[in-house]
């Protein structure tokens, strides 16, 4: 018969039972596999021509060449070995290597990369503004950017632009270069092969994908003709959502690089010499924004109590060490043109007297909605106190990303604090999407966040035009500097702060490049001892 | 007859309530304050692109319109596309829901293994200290939070003792090696003879499972230890024992042998529950099972997916139920 004794250690025994006979696996990672643990429950797509969230496009640089991409703060060539432009900016020639080969084996022609530009503006998907904003429409593409040989790609402007503004949006996720015959051959429908790219790469990077089962990994092989080292055959990329434990992961050996530790976690391992991180800022701001039809909201002068209210520093220290760092401008630093000054600190009274100027001595009522995840979270209630300092009275209204992106988007909110990651490495990106306004009814084209603010300033409109335009490079860093001025005196806007992507590594792990947008993080270089 | 009638009367009510199951969720999910375009598409998309998905995605329609044009397309089997995964909503439950079945078929087999011996024992011998400490562990099983128990599981016997593998249905080493034939990680590499895979599986399945089964123990341990106690006080069990019968043949045969009947609508339920109910041990073990799925479904507002993996959700909440009641119609001499 069954007696306690026995119920009581059979149970306990179950899980020593469960783990009897097993290869002890789990220690450390394979040899010539680097196991990543990241959050990619954001993939949707890794066709080039729709991707656009943080995962995909970084998974997409590893597997895809561009043209050209940056090279510290300028631009180098990638596919390109050279390039030239007309006098007039409007016409620009590239000229492509001879030795870039896709993972099929086949050499990359310059008749691949008008197709990748061809379908990208054809399907019109959401990246494909980043191209189509220059004047492309689904009727000119194919005339104005052409293949004239083998190796040479005519990239014709239809109306002036910046060179840097249309070099940089060439090196974003969307100027990959995708073999015709591969995506062709997989086409349906007239679908330009998107139907097959969504869950394949046919790309001529370091590695091509070779499995993805959504929010659990990505797998990534080697690509044998990418010309060259490649040092670990296969990258797996674990989807784990907690950053909490990933360290754990991270500490146990089951994975070789961690990439979204919070500041807690990486405060526990600094001084471990197990361990060890790479930075770099990212053109990622968080900001508060203060919705312009909300009357107490209006006043500039209320606009600048907020600014002083808050305590910058305080938040950047005790919150986010490590993982989030001052920046007060719409440009994030890195970004060409950034102003890296920061014009506030916190100063109650100074906040209080502009208040008062204002009309409202005694503050007044008003909600913001966030992110409820953290760092959001604390920041907001860093904020909501130094503002009850000034007597702006705030009720916090937390939901997630999406929630609070719908409301901003349909300009119920009041205040808000949200994030923003620039689309590309040019500050054309932040600056329309914060001080462009040209139409401020419902049918605006551009509703981008000065849009879903109401924040009209003709003179912030026009000079986000007018440097889109602009030929001469030191006149166009000119007016973002004159921008940032003015956007720091008027905007209904306030900065907090630059995101830190961080990449911790177990000792013998290195050399992975984040990159300041995810477009440009590489693995090829990753080596693991 | 009276049997076939109370089949038809079972089965009738299936359609209604899956209906109301659908009606609910459709209508919850165009409720909730996500643009689903905007999940789509991103912040950043332009207003021309975003007017253009909604149309394609018929989200300009009104709502009475949207639900006939979902009613017709599930009615043909068409779950629609998640945006999240680019697959077809049915494409990736066959995918997903497999690794939930496992996870609670081991459960609910260690759950049994466990919880039924405990109950019975507990209620042959009532108010003794087995009894109390049974009754506190069945508590602790249904009180305690199951992501705080899978995260306590975690913390000892991967992290302190190293006994058992972290998080994931799988080692890396295996990823993609094993073929999917049940969609089961652990019986696709039994039958295909790959050992270490199938170890390796197990031992990612030990945690998960044992989590599970500790929160479905409580239930099937204090429903056992009930049954038994109202079937230990009837006349048989009397007469069993002034016939001189041993105890372990009273227990088990006698009382229960009687009592099995009921305990099928409470297994039928626990497992349902388990099925239902995996979606938080999913997470903290990041396991890649229907109840993930739908967690990041919910969280990247992919609708699509969110209803059909709520409609998988209730039809095996709903058939298991049938199926509970069918078979306590069938085996209690009672209700024939």
């Amino acid at each position: 018969m069954l007696d306690r004794r026995t119920l009581l250690s059979g149970t306990a025994a179950i899980p020593f039972l469960a783990a009897l006979d097993l290869p002890a696996a789990w220690a450390a990672t394979p040899k010539g596999i680097v196991v990543m643990a990241k959050q990619i429950d954001d993939i949707v797509s890794f066709d080039p021509g729709e991707a656009y969230e943080f995962s995909d496009n970084e998974v997409d640089n590893n597997c895809y060449r561009k043209l050209v991409r940056p090279n510290g703060d300028t631009l180098a060539g990638d596919l390109a070995e050279k390039w030239e432009v007309s006098k007039d900016g409007l016409t620009f020639t590239f000229h492509l290597r001879p030795d870039a080969h896709f993972a099929s084996g086949k050499a990359v022609t310059a008749e691949d990369a008008a197709f990748s530009f061809h379908r990208t503006v054809i399907m019109d998907k959401t990246p494909a503004f980043i191209i189509s904003q220059f004047g492309f429409t689904k009727d000119n593409v194919e005339k104005l950017i052409r293949a004239t040989d083998p190796h040479t790609l005519v990239f014709e402007l239809p109306e002036v632009a910046a060179t840097s503004f249309v070099l940089y949006c060439l090196s974003a996720n969307v100027g990959c270069i995708v073999e015709k015959a591969t995506a062709m051959a997989n086409a349906k429908d007239g679908d330009y092969g998107n139907g097959w790219l969504k869950t394949h790469t046919a790309g001529a990077g370091a590695y091509q994908l070779v499995s993805w089962k959504a929010s659990d990994h990505v797998i990534l092989q080697a690509n044998p003709h990418f010309g060259a080292p490649v040092h670990e055959k296969r990258v797996v990329i674990r989807h784990v959502g907690d950053p909490a434990e990933q360290l754990l992961l991270l500490k146990k050996g089951d994975v070789d690089i961690a990439r979204d530790l919070q500041a807690d976690q990486l405060k526990t391992i600094a001084a471990n010499k197990d361990f060890h991180s790479v930075a770099a800022g990212q053109a990622t701001s968080m900001y508060i924004c203060m919705n312009q039809n909300v009357a107490e909201l209006q006043k500039p002068e209320v606009h600048q109590a907020i600014k002083w209210a808050i305590d910058y520093q305080a938040i950047a220290k005790n919150i986010t060490p490590g993982t989030w760092s001052v920046d007060q401008s719409f440009l994030p630093a890195g970004l060409p043109g950034a102003l890296t000054k920061e014009p506030f600190r916190k100063d109650t009274a100074k906040a209080k007297k502009l208040l008062a100027a204002a009309g409202y001595p005694n503050g007044f009522k008003v909600t913001m909605d966030y992110i409820s995840i953290s760092p959001y979270a604390e920041v907001a209630q860093a904020i909501q106190q130094d503002l009850a300092e000034i007597g702006i009275t705030v009720t916090l209204q937390p939901g997630t990303q999406k929630q609070v992106i719908t409301k901003t988007r349909a300009r119920t909110h009041q205040m808000a604090v949200l994030v923003w990651g620039s689309d590309y490495f040019d500050p054309n990106s932040n600056a329309q999407a914060f001080c462009a306004n040209p139409d401020d009814s419902d049918n605006s084209k551009l509703k981008i966040i000065a849009w879903r603010n109401h924040f009209v300033n003709k003179t912030l409109t026009d000079q986000a035009l007018a440097a889109a335009k602009e030929l001469d490079a030191k006149k166009r860093i000119a007016i973002y500097h004159a921008m940032q001025e003015e956007f720091w005196k008027s905007a209904p806007m306030a900065f907090l702060l630059q995101k830190n992507a961080v990449a911790t590594m177990r000792k013998g792990v290195s050399g992975i490049v984040i990159g300041p947008l995810p477009d440009y993080t590489r693995y090829a270089a990753i080596t693991k001892a | 007859m009276k049997r076939v009638r109370t089949l038809a009367g079972a089965l009738a009510s299936v359609p209604i309530t899956l209906f109301g199951l659908v009606l609910i969720t459709f209508v919850i999910g165009r409720v909730v304050p996500i643009d689903p375009v905007v999940a789509i598409v991103g912040d950043h998309a332009p207003p021309e692109v975003i007017a253009r998905v909604r149309a394609e995605l018929g989200l300009d329609r009104p709502l009475p319109v949207q639900f006939l044009i979902y009613v017709k397309n599930l009615l043909h089997g068409d779950l629609g596309r998640s945006v999240m995964t680019s697959h077809r909503v049915t494409t990736d439950i066959a995918q997903y829901f497999p690794a939930t079945i496992e996870l609670a078929t081991a459960a609910i087999i260690l759950a049994l293994l466990v919880g039924i011996p405990a109950g019975v024992l507990a209620a042959s011998r009532q108010g003794s200290r087995l009894d109390h400490i049974v009754r506190v562990l069945s508590i602790g099983g249904q009180s305690v939070p199951v992501f705080v128990l899978g995260m306590i599981f975690l913390l000892i016997f991967y992290v302190k003792l190293g006994i058992a593998p972290g998080t994931g249905q799988q080692n890396v080493l295996y990823e993609g090696m094993v073929p999917h034939i049940t969609g089961m990680h652990v019986i696709d590499a039994a039958l295909t003879g790959q050992w270490d895979a199938f170890w390796d599986g197990l031992a990612h399945l030990a945690l998960p499972a044992l989590v599970l089964a500790y929160f479905s123990l409580g239930y099937i341990t204090r429903m056992t230890r009930a049954y038994m106690i109202d079937a230990l006080k009837g006349e048989y069990i009397i007469t069993a024992r002034a016939k001189g019968l041993s105890g372990a043949r009273i227990l088990w045969r006698h009382a229960f042998g009687n009592i099995s009947v009921g305990l099928i609508t409470v297994i039928a339920l626990a497992y349902a529950n388990l099925l239902s109910g995996a979606v938080l041990t999913e997470t903290v073990f990041s396991w890649p099972g229907l109840g993930l799925y739908l967690t990041v479904s919910l969280l990247n507002a992919d609708m699509n997916a969110v209803l059909g993996a709520t409609l998988v959700v209730g039809l095996v909440y709903i058939g298991l139920n049938l199926i509970a009641d069918l078979a306590y119609r069938l085996f209690d001499p009672r209700v024939r």
